[in-house]
């Protein structure tokens, strides 16, 4: 780009966006809807078959999802680290750092919650029927 | 990360004010980013009804269990027209950049039908849980369950008629400029419900039918 003008405003129209532009190919969608067939056909069959025992399953298809969004984000959502300058990415770790604190913490919090409970509220809360707690 | 370039490169002699003006390159109007940012903050609230769920899940307070509850054939099906949208979606927009209108609206209205395909099986199964008795009123399980999946649902819908809307659009404008962003827009959103939909059904429903 040009060096000569010094103000922004300058950019607008020039057309050196098309370098940040996202370019759709069939190639892209069709390696990820491929990945994605897999990896979403692989936990169904794991689940509905009981391949493995249930604890190793947990894991595995946990691991599937996490493998699958970022199939999704690279080649549906078209991420990459440039995209809008970057911004793109920074929004999306500062949203991914709020979705670690809040899920993290309200499991934790809510799983002592549910241990530290005082033996006789709970038994009583299970005879009347109401708020049975089945947490592991 | 947002490509500062201060200007101290710049010819010698070149205006004295100059030599401090933050050059910032600006994304082309912002609406993308702003787009963006917006289903970051729809993440979170994704974020909040899962947290809901991974506290409540388990508390069946003696009604039905997700393992008795799930459909698990059905989910898959509905997995299947969720993600064969996404890409009739990405064939719109291959369509669209290569400027061709006719080919962009017929995959638009595919992905719109295969949409309507997924509401109509995921309120079925709504439909299915009331009857039952296992509605959202049974047990802390199921109210987290129903909102969780009725939020996305929702966005579905709300995806369908801005599908609709674009399709009218492109009919009446053609591929301009403004459409061409408004269809980015709708690539972004539908594909982000894709990818919430992973997290839904690997820890609503295949979990949820895990011993």
């Amino acid at each position: 780009m040009s060096e000569h003008h010094n103000h922004a405003h300058d950019d607008h129209g020039h057309g050196h966006h098309d370098a940040h532009a996202v370019h759709y190919t069939l190639k892209d969608y069709t390696i990820g809807f491929t990945l994605a067939v897999i990896l979403t056909v692989i936990p169904f069959w794991l689940v509905m078959n009981n391949v493995l025992d249930p604890g190793t399953t947990r894991f595995v298809i946990m691991a599937f999802a996490g493998v699958q969004l970022v199939v999704h984000m690279i080649y549906f959502l078209h991420m990459n680290a440039k995209s809008e300058g970057g911004w793109n990415m920074m929004a999306l770790l500062l949203t991914l750092i709020l979705l670690g604190i809040v899920l993290s913490g309200s499991i934790w919090v809510m799983y002592h919650m549910n241990v530290n409970m005082m033996p006789g509220m709970g038994d009583a809360a299970a005879v009347t029927g109401h708020g049975a707690h089945d947490m592991p | 990360m947002s490509e500062l370039n201060a200007t101290m490169n710049g010819a010698p002699g070149a205006e004295a004010g100059s030599r401090y003006h933050v050059r910032e390159h600006h994304p082309e109007h912002g609406t993308l980013l702003g787009f963006w940012i917006y289903l970051m903050s729809d993440c979170l609230i994704f974020a909040s009804l899962f947290a809901t769920y991974a506290v409540l899940g388990r508390n069946y307070a003696g009604g039905p269990s997700g393992a008795e509850l799930f459909e698990l054939p059905l989910v898959g099906l509905n997995t299947a027209f969720l993600l064969v949208s996404s890409i009739t979606f990405g064939f719109a927009m291959i369509a669209a950049q290569a400027k061709n209108l006719k080919r962009a609206q017929l995959w638009l209205a595919v992905t719109g039908i295969l949409g309507a395909c997924f509401l109509t099986l995921e309120v079925y199964e709504f439909v299915h849980l009331i009857h039952e008795g296992a509605g959202p009123a049974r047990s802390g399980f199921l109210t987290a369950f129903f909102s969780l999946v009725g939020t996305h649902g929702l966005h579905v819908l709300f995806g369908i008629v801005w599908l609709v809307t674009l399709v009218v659009q492109l009919a009446k404008h053609g591929i301009t400029p403004e459409n061409m962003r408004r269809m980015q827009c709708l690539s972004l959103f539908w594909h982000f419900l894709d990818v919430v939909w992973i997290f839904v059904f690997t820890f609503v429903y295949l979990m949820g039918t895990l011993p």
